[in-house]
């Protein structure tokens, strides 16, 4: 219970400092719709292509998108000397990572669901008749990236060219989480769309995998 | 004779056995010929990778736990021969698969799960390079090389459910695939002389990474003093 009420705490936090300037929010959507304007280059984006092309470049943008926006999650605890402060003020550093991976999910989930129109008008991919379907899929994704993503975050803020490791890091991690949801969702814009279980089921394993090892060695990767 | 020269010579010997095996002891391939011999140092190396990983993983393990430099030694020293085998891997795999399938590489799960093996490994190594202080540089590493080793079976399993062309699984696959018995037995001893080799290669780099935290720890106290 103190856990769940200290995350409670410290979630409050992460949403108030963020939406005070909404910083990581815009500049990230503004990067997934250069990528996504950008990705329209590559290849013919007329409706058949985007069915089979759409799924993939959209995680793609996606997962690049968090690993920038990821970066600031503990960098910032960092150069304002608030990390110590935030260890004392927590029996169970858990909580710091819970809170903070709470809120990159929110963030990520609101990005995709700003994005979704836009990517559904431009590359002509009808979202709606499966949009709770995608809402899930885009969940257990962004719940998969923020995990592994704020746990990594942890390590590269201690590190030199921290800007430029975390990506390094994080990506060839996330490959389970590009495959699996590039497949679930490529199988939810199809012509005849329909819900590939496997994929999902195999979203929320690699979620709770990743949240049990970050539960396990969470004060490890706090250490001063 | 010193120790290391006799097992390294050893270990020499077990190779040039086990390429004599692989070229003249086990029978030529009904269908494939001769260039199916490249299978014994292909698969005995991705083996030989897979246990240097599971050493790093567990010195990794040890290291977090204990907090003995001796564990963050013994770790990277085995990301490193692990890496070095994945990389024969990937090399003598394109070789084999040029004139069976016709193409260098494709994109099928064992070949991208070893490629992504290998790139989890690279981040590994290059981490460390990144972190200076010795201590910070152990932990941190030792954490997110346990993160990359859980992640393995998970890169693993989903790349083989949703894309496949690599042979299915011959050793332990379905009834009815397998091995010609001497072929096996030539296998199990490319795999042994090849940890013969990893194992030397362990020793030595173990040793020149226990030189170097001593003469950090030397130059600490110089810059102290």
């Amino acid at each position: 219970m103190a856990l769940l009420s200290s995350t409670a705490v410290l979630l409050d936090k992460e949403l108030r400092t963020e939406f005070r300037s909404r910083e990581l929010l815009t500049t990230t959507t503004v990067f997934v719709l250069i990528v996504i304007v950008l990705f329209s280059f590559s290849f013919d984006p007329t409706s058949e292509e985007s069915r089979r092309f759409g799924a993939g470049l959209l995680w793609l943008a996606l997962l690049f998108a968090a690993s920038l926006m990821l970066q600031p999650c503990f960098l910032r605890e960092q150069s304002n000397d608030t990390l110590s402060a935030l260890r004392l003020s927590v029996s169970d550093p858990f909580a710091i990572f819970l809170a903070k991976l709470v809120a990159n999910t929110l963030f990520l989930l609101l990005t995709e669901l700003l994005l979704l129109p836009v990517f559904a008008v431009l590359y002509n991919v009808s979202v709606l008749p499966m949009l709770h379907w995608l809402v899930l899929v885009f969940f257990l994704g962004s719940l998969g990236v923020s995990i592994t993503g704020t746990a990594l975050s942890a390590i590269s803020a201690q590190a030199r060219m921290r800007e430029l490791l975390l990506p390094l890091l994080l990506l060839p991690l996330l490959t389970p989480i590009l495959v699996a949801s590039t497949e679930v969702t490529a199988a939810l814009f199809d012509r005849s769309p329909y819900v590939q279980w496997k994929g999902v089921g195999f979203l929320a394993v690699f979620d709770l995998a990743f949240l049990t090892i970050l539960w396990l060695l969470g004060e490890y990767l706090l250490e001063e | 004779m010193k120790k290391s020269v006799l097992s390294a010579m050893v270990v020499v010997l077990l190779l040039g056995l086990s390429g004599y095996a692989s070229f003249f002891i086990a029978p030529t391939d009904a269908k494939q010929g001769l260039i199916y011999r490249i299978l014994f140092l292909h698969v005995a190396s991705a083996w030989t990778g897979l246990t240097s990983f599971f050493i790093c993983f567990i010195a990794n393990l040890l290291y977090v736990l204990r907090r003995q430099p001796r564990w963050d030694w013994l770790g990277v020293s085995a990301g490193e021969t692990g890496l070095v085998f994945t990389t024969v891997v990937l090399l003598t795999g394109p070789i084999w698969a040029h004139p069976v399938w016709g193409i260098w590489w494709t994109w099928d799960a064992r070949l991208t799960s070893t490629f992504v093996l290998w790139l989890l490994y690279v981040s590994y190594l290059l981490l460390r390079t990144l972190v200076e202080e010795p201590d910070r540089r152990a932990l941190l590493s030792a954490l997110f090389g346990i993160f990359a080793f859980i992640d393995v079976p998970l890169v693993f399993g989903s790349i083989r459910w949703w894309r496949t062309q690599h042979p299915q699984p011959i050793i332990m696959g379905a009834p009815g695939a397998g091995l010609d018995p001497t072929m096996y037995k030539v296998l199990f001893f490319t795999w042994l002389a090849m940890l013969g080799l990893m194992t030397l290669l362990l020793r030595q780099r173990y040793r020149l990474e226990a030189m170097r935290g001593d003469l950090e720890i030397i130059q600490r106290e110089l810059e102290a003093a």
